[in-house]
């Protein structure tokens, strides 16, 4: 009996040990919150958690079409250049004489056509793989390079200042309270986690991730969800790009978006979505995109320089994916 | 020099179509070498080749790390920020003489190569995300040790002839990149570790029944790819005067792209270090003759318009190369 109870005592703590390991970043978050909570002075304020959240919106945003990607086994370089053409196209139409002579239309373009053109665009990185049979990461690469310069050609390298309320709300504008783009993020992440789970399209995307000629042979139109899945990633970068020209005021080719693909990859690789493919989390990217910024946020509040944060960045990356694993594995 | 899968199929055709077929990175760059020095009268003087070998001879090496590591169906993303690492450590070495900074480049790579081939030997983690760890790690890295500056070099040593020296008429950079390709080439072509490397890179699990040392070989070739990053590192330093931690964004894509554009399969298992250096040719000479194509002064295209048609190019290598296209070259 002694023997019995020390094998469950034994399996309850490696059960507990292993939960936490598959777990990890949501432990990580709450362990981080509850050090800020006693030690960061000023932490437990509404300004800290909007501070906090209008700064992560941006990554989180992408993340959401960056997990359908890779759970499809895919991979989205372009993302960044494609928050650029966004950025660069909708000064470029509520600043032409037709946005100012239609304020009210030329408002509602400047909303729709980036966003369009970055889903098209997106949608294009998914006909490219799928006609050509080309890896995603090539695929992908090429319109990272090239997205950034037709950024840079279209406003020809120039930075584009405004000032324009009504635009500016997606990136500015509140809701009692909330920022908008706050909103924006959740709807998202709620919209991708409930399609993942509940619509054929999710359940596709899960099958062509998981194993694609299996889902080829049982009549998946594999091709026809992978455009759709680079195009949603496209959506969601046009999105994003119009937030950060919004709290800008400004645009600037050069800069929106950069390094952009590698924050939302690293938000999804710690929120626990396997890049093998057939598995997505999108709550996980979330809570992975949070535990990054409060990370950074912690060590800047803690007085610890801006380098210091970035070494330690990469290492809780690595951390969070090497415990998921050993999680999962045991 | 080249090492490809041929497949029985290619070997129907006529010879001449696969030679072309095979080469026809080189058959591109000799078009555009050839398409330059017909069109602008300098572009095949002294002053404009020496200046683009100078140049280019940073991303020779980091692509030449990164087509090892790509053959092993590996990515190595941190070559820019190691190379950015590197380069502030041997501008902080550099008033101590040559060897001291270029040693100290080197190493500090090959120490960023240690920890992406630790990561991904026996952590087990993906490549793709152990070496963006490890180029977070060494932008930081550089950043805490340059304080956030560039960090110039030390005039009153020999150390900036690594940059802007030369020997026998042709820039130090370039014997460089020039000694590691043949070093690369040998390795690759008449090594254990070289042939090695494409076994792991063709069938890992394979490899591992067959007795190879698979962790061993991949955990060098991250090295190797840290080592050529932090000489490039040395290289920036000694040929811009200054230690840049905010230097080699991107380079990290460019140089998968120059691998690409030579023919190495992300796939793994097939790769060729000439190609490779075709590759960072090619993607170096377009920007090139764009500048000379400004200076005709017909049209006037902003430097923007280089990263656009570097895309495209891109795009047209990887869908001559894709499966389909090649088919029909087959059945041709």
């Amino acid at each position: 009996m002694a023997d019995a109870s020390v094998v469950n005592e034994r399996r309850a703590t490696s059960a507990a040990l292993n939960f936490l390991r598959r777990y990890a970043a949501l432990t990580a978050l709450i362990v981080l919150l509850a050090f800020n909570f006693a030690v960061t002075p000023h932490f437990a304020s509404f300004q800290t958690l909007n501070v906090n959240l209008t700064q992560v919106a941006t990554i989180v945003i992408v993340s959401v079409g960056m997990t359908l990607v890779i759970a499809t086994g895919g991979i989205d370089l372009s993302v960044g250049s494609l928050m650029a053409i966004a950025g660069a196209l909708a000064p470029l139409i509520f600043l032409s004489p037709f946005g100012v002579a239609h304020p009210a239309l030329g408002d509602a373009l400047a909303f729709v056509v980036p966003v369009a053109a970055a889903g098209l665009l997106g949608g294009f990185n998914g006909w490219f793989i799928t006609r050509f049979k080309v890896q995603p990461i090539v695929g992908t690469l090429v319109m990272f390079i090239a997205g950034r310069g037709i950024g840079q050609v279209v406003t020809n390298g120039n930075l584009q200042v405004f000032h324009n309320p009504a635009f500016q709300f997606i990136g500015l504008g509140r809701v009692f309270g909330v920022p908008f783009q706050v909103i924006v993020m959740l709807v998202l992440v709620a919209l991708a986690a409930w399609a993942i789970r509940r619509t054929l399209f999710g359940r596709y995307i899960l099958a062509v991730g998981g194993n694609e000629r299996a889902a080829r042979l049982a009549g998946v139109p594999v091709n026809r969800v992978k455009r759709w899945v680079y195009a949603i990633s496209g959506l969601c970068a046009g999105i994003a790009g119009l937030v950060v020209v919004s709290i800008n005021s400004s645009s600037d080719a050069n800069l929106v978006g950069l390094g952009m693909e590698l924050d939302a990859i690293a938000a999804v690789a710690v929120g626990g979505t396997p890049f093998t493919g057939g598995q997505a989390s999108v709550v996980g990217s979330l809570i992975g995109a949070l535990l990054i910024q409060l990370l950074r946020y912690t060590l800047l509040a803690n007085g610890v320089p801006d380098a210091a944060a970035l070494v330690v960045k990469g290492a809780i990356i690595a951390g969070a994916v090497w415990s998921q694993q050993r999680g999962k594995r045991a | 020099m080249s090492v490809q899968s041929e497949t029985p199929v290619r070997h129907k055709q006529p010879g001449w179509i696969a030679w072309g077929g095979q080469q026809r990175v080189l058959i591109a760059l000799i078009l555009l070498i050839l398409f330059g020095a017909l069109r602008y009268d300098h572009f095949l003087g002294a002053f404009n080749v020496l200046s683009v070998l100078r140049y280019n001879s940073m991303f020779a090496l980091t692509s030449l790390g990164m087509c090892f590591v790509i053959m092993t169906a590996g990515i190595d993303l941190s070559v820019g920020t190691t190379a950015a690492c590197a380069s502030v450590v041997s501008a902080l070495l550099s008033p101590y003489g040559l060897v001291p900074g270029l040693l100290g480049g080197i190493g500090a790579g090959a120490l960023v190569g240690v920890v992406n081939g630790y990561m991904v030997t026996r952590m087990k983690i993906l490549p793709f995300i152990a070496t963006l760890s490890g180029m977070l790690m060494a932008s930081g890295v550089g950043l805490l040790l340059a304080h956030n500056q560039s960090v110039s070099v030390s005039y009153d040593t020999d150390f900036v002839w690594l940059g802007q020296g030369d020997l026998l008429g042709l820039p130090v950079p370039a014997w460089l990149a020039g000694a590691a390709y043949v070093y690369g080439s040998v390795t690759l072509n008449f090594t254990s570790f070289g042939r090695y490397a494409l076994a792991v890179g063709g069938n890992e699990e394979a490899s591992r029944l067959m007795g190879l040392p698979v962790d061993r070989i991949l955990f060098w070739t991250y090295v190797q790819s840290g080592v050529t990053a932090g000489l490039a590192g040395v290289i920036l330093a000694s040929q811009f005067g200054a230690g840049q931690p905010a230097e080699g964004v991107g380079w990290e894509l460019f140089s998968i792209a120059a691998v690409v554009v030579g023919g190495t399969l992300l796939t793994g298992g097939v790769g060729s270090v000439a190609t490779t250096l075709i590759g960072v040719l090619l993607l170096g000479l377009i920007f090139n003759v764009l500048n000379f194509e400004n200076g005709l002064g017909w049209i006037s295209l902003s430097a923007y318009w280089q990263s656009v048609v570097r895309g495209v190019f891109l795009m047209v290598v990887v869908m001559a190369g894709s499966g389909p296209a090649m088919r029909k070259l087959r059945t041709a």
